[in-house]
């Protein structure tokens, strides 16, 4: 759906990261883990296409006033890297903001006997939490996070309150241990011996690792994954990522706005 | 007194002159959640081809200043999908779908306009003649007159529905190009196409598309979709669909002043699905306030 949403709060979490509440119309609260929006960041013409974000969380919103009515708000997590996300950051509590969502395929929250691992680099946490806060309802939830340093570390605490058991990996050692997340994640997994699923979003090079290391163990893994992209809503072909039967001689291009964001890691060609 | 929006071109009738244009609305269903179909003119399919073709590489798409670069590489599900998958949900829309397609060689695009010349939900078709002849070294067909000609010509004889010629502006003569259509037989018009442009990443010192170069559209290169409209309907006795840069009412209103009979919308919809059915009602909200009767009356209207 598309709709005129306010600005709750916008404030920075983190050097660089910021975290913005939303309000939205009731039929948002069916918001899966792991779909996004499509954010208009200013209404003029720049910047011009939407910028998209996955969804951090959806809660309910209780206004102030006296007699006011509840209503559905939810979060997003974003790192400035740019134009866009620097005017968002900008952007003040009342501001309005044109939105288009929820959009996409979400996680599969897969059978409540395994154990599930979520592996998130760096701002890839953002749609991740709204799946842990899904699956402590009926499984056991480990959290690897992983950045280049610790403040690339976000909302730990929060997946915390979940009751979400959590694993911090920085590059330069300055949170956690010293190294990639993975390792950490590969322990896990000698330990439990299989009896796992895996969720991941993050950088492509670390979800690539992930993949792999699934496949290795014939464990479920599912990424969240990231694309240049115009409209969406699988209109502009923009989005594509290769399948896993992808060749120059038998093209298979997946649309990640509409097949995705959120994909099977053997979907995918993990190669090219 | 409300105004009269209807226009006709190429012998439709449309409920008002706005299209949506070829690439940037899917095949109509992915935008039906956010738009009234039944409010906007008519919508033109992705370009279609005899083959499912996969497209480019990626990055396909890069934003720059006031507009956008895209290099899809033609991405579709070739015509038998298009009529098995596609065609029934056109059946459900009370609204002209076109066409739009492009081959490599004139044979091709004649077999495609032969095939959907036959299927009854197609209202009209769209030619794209900006692709690369196989046959004659890789000349985009859309940038000689006698290739151009060649290839309208073949399409004309393949079908009966209303002929549309969209016309590609990376030209040193555009009117040149659209004498030569009309001369093979096209029923109207569309321009233009996107601009070829290119993006650099000086840090990596690398393009930004892999593919290296990629069609320019969005508001920035509304000037120059607008002098060539302008320049063609001088010259040419054919109705003309304007396109570049349309984001709002009054930028399809200035199409119509300087010749168009209609509009189609592309990379707007990307930043407001529902820009092609919004723009249709600010016409119809100007018309009104400012007492012109019917829209057809402003086509070709500017006084210079
Ligand atoms: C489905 C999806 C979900 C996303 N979720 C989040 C999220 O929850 N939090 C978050 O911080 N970011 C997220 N992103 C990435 C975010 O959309 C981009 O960082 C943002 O669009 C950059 O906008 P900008 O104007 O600031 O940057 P620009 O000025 O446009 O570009 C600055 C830099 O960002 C890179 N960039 C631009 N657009 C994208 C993009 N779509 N994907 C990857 N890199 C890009 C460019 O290469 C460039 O180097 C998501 C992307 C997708 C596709
Ligand atoms: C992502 C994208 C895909 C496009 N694909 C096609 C196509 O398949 N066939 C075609 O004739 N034009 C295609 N176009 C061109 C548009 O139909 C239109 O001519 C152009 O974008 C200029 O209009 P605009 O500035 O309103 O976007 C495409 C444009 C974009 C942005
Ligand atoms: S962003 Fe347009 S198809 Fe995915």
């Amino acid at each position: 759906m598309q709709f005129k949403a306010m600005i709750l709060s916008n404030a920075e979490v983190s050097p660089g990261y910021w975290r913005m509440r939303l309000t939205a119309p009731q039929e948002f609260a069916a918001a899966k883990p792991g779909q996004f929006v499509m954010v208009r960041v200013s209404g003029t013409i720049d910047p011009l296409l939407r910028r998209p974000f996955g969804i951090f969380d959806v809660a309910v919103h209780v206004p102030a006033q006296a007699g006011a009515v509840e209503q559905p708000c939810f979060d997003i997590l974003y790192r400035v890297v740019g134009k866009g996300t620097a005017m968002l950051s900008a952007l003040h509590a009342t501001d309005l903001v044109d939105i288009l969502g929820p959009l996409g395929r979400g996680f599969e929250l897969g059978s409540p006997t395994e154990e599930k691992l979520i592996v998130g680099g760096g701002v890839g946490l953002a749609p991740l939490y709204l799946l842990a806060k899904e699956l402590v309802k009926q499984s056991p939830v480990r959290l690897f996070a992983g950045g280049r340093t610790r403040d690339d570390i976000l909302c730990i605490t929060e997946f915390e309150r979940l009751g979400v058991e959590c694993y911090v990996a920085t590059e330069d050692g300055s949170l956690g241990e010293c190294g990639l997340v993975t390792e950490a994640l590969v322990r896990r997994l000698d330990l439990v011996q299989g009896q796992a699923s895996i969720f991941a979003c993050g950088p492509h090079g670390m979800l690539n690792a992930v993949a792999g290391i699934a496949e290795k163990r014939s464990i479920p893994c599912q990424v969240s994954l990231e694309g240049y992209m115009a409209c969406g809503v699988g209109a502009c072909l923009g989005c594509v990522t290769p399948g896993s039967n992808h060749s120059t001689e038998t093209p298979d291009f997946r649309c990640v706005c509409a097949e995705g964001p959120v994909f099977d890691a053997n979907e995918l060609g993990w190669g090219c | 007194m409300k105004p009269d929006m209807t226009v006709n071109i190429a012998g439709m009738s449309l409920r008002n002159p706005v299209m949506t244009a070829s690439g940037t609305f899917g095949y109509g269903q992915e935008f039906a959640e956010y738009v009234d179909l039944e409010k906007i003119g008519a919508f033109v399919t992705k370009g279609l081809s005899l083959k499912p073709r996969a497209g480019n590489p990626t990055p396909r798409i890069v934003e720059t200043p006031g507009g956008m670069l895209n290099a899809i590489g033609l991405q579709n599900v070739g015509i038998d999908a298009f009529i098995a998958k596609k065609v029934p949900f056109l059946r459900t829309v009370n609204t002209p779908a076109i066409a739009n397609f492009f081959g490599y060689t004139s044979e091709e695009y004649a077999e495609l306009a032969l095939r959907l010349d036959s299927i009854p939900e197609i209202a009209a078709l769209e030619v794209n003649i900006s692709c690369p002849n196989v046959k004659q070294g890789g000349i985009v067909f859309g940038t000689d007159p006698k290739c151009a000609f060649d290839v309208v010509a073949a399409c004309r004889k393949s079908t009966t529905k209303p002929l549309i010629v969209k016309l590609s502006p990376n030209v040193t003569d555009v009117v040149a190009m659209a004498q030569a259509c009309a001369d093979a037989g096209a029923d109207a018009l569309s321009l233009i196409n996107t601009l070829t442009g290119m993006a650099i990443d000086l840090q990596r010192r690398k393009p930004i598309l892999a593919n290296v170069t990629g069609g320019f559209s969005g508001p920035a290169i509304k000037p120059i979709a607008l002098r060539m409209v302008w320049q063609v309907a001088r010259a040419v006795k054919l109705p003309i669909i304007g396109i570049g840069g349309i984001m709002n009412a009054t930028d399809a209103l200035e199409f119509i002043l300087a010749g168009a009979t209609a509009v189609q919308v592309g990379t707007a919809s990307f930043i407001n699905p529902n820009a092609a059915e919004q723009i249709a009602l600010d016409m119809e909200a100007w018309l009104t306030k400012n007492n012109v009767g019917s829209v057809q009356s402003l086509i070709g209207a500017l006084e210079c």
